[in-house]
């Protein structure tokens, strides 16, 4: 018979506030096979686990329960606990008296006590039905994969590799870089966007450990922390890297005009592109959806009658390498690596769903990141900042705050965290271009925590006389030339009304397309926007729940670009920290058969989603199912699928869930 | 009735999202009826009739499965086998005498904590009203 050693912990008052530790340690005391009891102020500090470790040795403890904080804090941490103390960790089982208990109960003490007893008889029954598991080693390979070429996932891919490890970063994409390589300047240095970009990009693409797969994207992963099997779509280009030079003479003559995406339709790109001069990799590609010869080709496959389309084929006939590669086609690549890093990135908030700003009917009404676009002297205007209307240059501009962020209305409660930034920026940037340019910032607050970020607004306030009103803008309309802008000051308390020339609209941060799905495919969690869930908000912010999957930038939240780096850099620390290990160690918390009781009906086959389990003749012919432990997650499907009682789940098996239910209420 | 019926409430939550989301609850200061006894399983999906019938049986008044939202199970699809297998189990619980109400699946995220303390409220609630079970708890070989 087991001796069990029942410890509740105070965790300061954040239990004992609540629960009556007395009562719950009295209690405790008469359930089955506890032979001793103890309390600690903090179970997890030192002295506690000290304590813990001391009791089971004195006592002859076998197994051990510890009324506590959730399992979800600290139950690896007091698994360590006893194995310290010589008792197998899994011979543990955490009562969560706090999360669960004492602070949703905080207003009936009584309650709180006796439910706080029955969570820990549920415990005690559920760890006499524990038995001792054995983790076991599994190899591991050593290469880690980024998704997302934008600053976050260059500064984890450069860091992984620089440590010496293969990476493959993965960008859907024609180059990497990102949105930051849309922006002009950055806040609050004012330096460059590309002069400090650029030279990372390059370095992505000549460094010897990181593999660059542009123009692809992530189709299927499989596997586990460790041993990911990950299929990969690499897109065809239609242009054979290997010749290509990056002459650009192919763009320049491809006679296809279509608005540009990355000056977001402020000016044109050919069929054939580059989406900007220092693209990296700085190959073409073909967009299939307007050239002309993939057209006349789709046409000719129709079989269709009348007049052919051109064959154009020009970028074919004037290239002087000979790069262009009708024949490349799509290719499907299957890559083992041992840790993810997610780093997806952002896009901005559809401001055309606002009606009151014309939604998108007003030229001169444009987004922030289309006035990086002006601003920028690689941009479509080459830095001249002028109306998309009729090329003037704007002398009133409005900046309106909060497009798509802190409006419940869209849906949108959080703050983008970097608009308030960005506005303060290209006020002080227009100011520079043009010093006749007034800019009036609309804003609810102003949010400026970075540091040097407040000096940072003072300065568009006071170098740049941007002028700040507090206050939401009601209706923008056209009159004339003029954008009539129509608010409110809420500090003067009465109505505003400006004509600008230009207005811009603050839109806001949300998840890039196709998040969601890449978060489901990876099986990692996401929040009602889209962005990936941390494993924990405030101890684990870059690694997602999954083992081995890890986060950065703003896949997680919006962020300005110190942050993103940062949690790169982060990330990739913690992939280093999977990788550089000699093995890997299982769960041991797997489905087991008991093979006399298994029929050989293979409904657990059908239930795993995992390819688990494996069938087996027996000495005496019988086909039953046994269970590969490597691929097992552990889920129990397979148990609650069976029809006899032959599968079982170590650590959740039947007989302990059913001893915990049978311990309610007696 | 009596006044002061608490209906006792067993919770089968699945570790990588309900159980995260009841923690949320607590993290968050949220309060809801002391009277549901929360079971951590690995998966929705882990929940079977054995368990469900132990639960009542026990005299429970109501069971609560709960699990990741469609699409977001950790182990990609224990939730639709946890669906398919709760409208099953509804029609076994009322062969055997108990409404169908008292079984309740939802789909709780990690992130949910607000949701899950509203969920637990507003269940307990409903089986307060509904009173306790019209079989004195002998259905499913109870012996209460
Ligand atoms: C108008 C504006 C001005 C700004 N100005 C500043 C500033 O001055 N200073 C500052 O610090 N911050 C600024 N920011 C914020 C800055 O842009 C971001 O902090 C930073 O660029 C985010 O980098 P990221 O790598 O997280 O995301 P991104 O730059 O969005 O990179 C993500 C990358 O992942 C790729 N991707 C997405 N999905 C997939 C997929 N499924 N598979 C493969 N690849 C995928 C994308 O194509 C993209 O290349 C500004 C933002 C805006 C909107
Ligand atoms: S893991 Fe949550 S329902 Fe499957």
């Amino acid at each position: 018979m087991a001796r069990i050693g029942v410890f509740v912990c105070h965790c300061g008052s954040n239990i004992a506030g609540t629960v009556n530790i007395a009562q719950v340690m009295a209690a405790a005391q008469t359930m089955p096979l506890v032979t001793f009891v103890a309390d600690n102020k903090y179970s997890c500090s030192e002295i506690g686990q000290t304590a813990i470790r001391e009791a089971i040795l004195k006592q002859k403890l076998e197994r051990v329960v510890i009324a506590a904080c959730s399992p979800q804090m600290h139950e690896a941490t007091f698994r360590k606990t006893v194995a310290q103390a010589g008792l197998n960790p899994y011979l543990l089982e955490i009562a969560n008296i706090r999360e669960h208990c004492s602070w949703v109960h905080s207003n009936d003490k009584a309650a709180a006590t006796k439910k706080a007893i029955e969570l820990v008889k549920m415990a005690v029954a559920k760890v006499a039905r524990h038995e001792a598991l054995f983790t076991k080693e599994i190899g591991l390979t050593k290469k880690a994969l980024v998704i997302g070429g934008g600053i976050s996932g260059i500064q984890a891919a450069l860091d992984m590799a620089n440590a010496g490890y293969p990476v493959i970063l993965v960008e859907r994409e024609p180059t990497i870089g990102g949105r930051m390589a849309q922006l002009d300047k950055t806040f609050p240095t004012l330096d460059c966007s590309s002069c400090i970009l650029t030279p990372k990009m390059v370095e992505v693409a000549q460094h010897p450990n990181i593999t660059l797969l542009t123009y692809a994207e992530v189709k299927s992963v499989r596997g586990f922390v460790g041993n990911f099997e990950v299929e990969i779509l690499q897109r065809a280009r239609k242009v054979d890297a290997s010749k290509c030079t990056s002459c650009g003479i192919c763009w320049q003559k491809c006679p296809e005009k279509i608005p540009a995406e990355f000056n977001l339709g402020l000016g044109p790109r050919a069929a054939i592109y580059t989406p900007f001069p220092q693209a990296v990799p700085n190959i073409p590609s073909i967009d299939l959806a307007h050239c002309r010869y993939i057209k006349y080709q789709e046409f000719v496959a129709r079989g269709e009658e009348g007049k052919k389309p051109p064959q154009c084929r020009i970028c074919e006939r004037l290239c002087p390498p000979q790069a262009i590669d009708w024949e490349q086609s799509d290719q499907v690549l299957v890559e083992k690596v041992g840790a993810i890093v997610v780093a997806t990135g952002y896009q901005t908030f559809d401001h055309t769903r606002y009606g009151e700003f014309g939604a998108g009917r007003y030229p001169d009404v444009i987004t922030g990141i289309q006035l990086e676009r002006l601003l920028s002297a690689s941009g479509p205007t080459e830095g001249e900042v002028v109306r998309p209307s009729d090329g003037t240059h704007p002398k009133t501009v409005v900046f309106v705050s909060c497009v798509g962020s802190r409006d419940e209305r869209m849906g949108r409660a959080y703050c983008s965290n970097v608009c308030c930034m960005y506005m303060a920026k290209q006020a002080i940037l227009l100011k520079e271009h043009d010093p006749e340019v007034q800019s009036y910032i609309f804003y609810i607050d102003i949010r400026a925590g970075g540091k040097g970020y407040e000096e940072f607004i003072r300065r568009a306030q006071e170098e740049a006389r941007a002028i700040y009103l507090r206050g939401r803008i009601s209706h923008i309309y056209q009159d004339g030339k003029k954008l009539i802008v129509r608010g409110e000051d809420s500090l003067l308390g009465r109505p505003v009304e400006i004509a600008a020339d230009l207005v811009v609209l603050a839109t806001g941060i949300e998840p890039s397309a196709g998040a969601k799905e890449l978060a489901q495919s990876l099986n990692i969690s996401y929040d009602a926007h889209g962005f990936m869930v941390e494993a924990h908000p405030k101890l684990r912010p870059v690694e997602s729940r999954t083992e081995g999957i890890f986060l950065a930038g703003t896949a997680i939240a919006p962020n300005d670009i110190p942050g993103c780096v940062a949690q790169g850099s982060a990330a990739a620390v913690k992939a280093l920290a999977v990788l550089s290990r000699p093995s890997l160690v299982s769960d041991p918390m797997v489905a087991i058969v008991d093979p006399l009781r298994c029929t050989g009906c293979f409904a657990c086959q059908r239930a795993c989603a995992f390819n688990a389990i494996d069938s087996q003749v027996t000495r005496d012919g019988k086909t039953i199912a046994v269970v590969n432990e490597s691929l097992c997650k552990g889920c129990g499907l397979c148990v609650s699928a069976c029809r006899g009682v032959a599968m079982n789940l170590k650590g959740f098996s039947q007989q302990q869930l059913l001893a915990e239910v049978n311990a309610l209420w007696r | 009735m009596a006044l002061d019926y608490q209906p006792k409430i067993v919770g089968f939550l699945c570790n990588w999202c309900s159980y995260a989301g009841a923690d949320m609850a607590g993290t968050s200061r949220l309060t809801y009826p002391p009277n549901i006894r929360i079971i951590r399983v690995p998966c929705s999906g882990r929940v079977d009739a054995t368990l469900v019938t132990k639960c009542f049986q026990q005299g429970a008044d109501a069971v609560l499965v709960a699990g990741c939202h469609p699409g977001e199970c950790h182990y990609s699809e224990g939730n639709y086998h946890a669906r398919r297998r709760f409208t099953v189990l509804r029609e076994l619980l009322s062969f055997l005498g108990i409404e169908k109400d008292r079984l309740r699946l939802e789909w709780v995220s990690a992130a949910e904590g607000k949701k899950f303390s509203q969920l637990v409220s507003e269940f307990s609630a409903e089986i307060a009203h509904l009173g306790p079970r019209k079989d004195n708890g002998k259905a499913a070989g109870g012996s209460l």
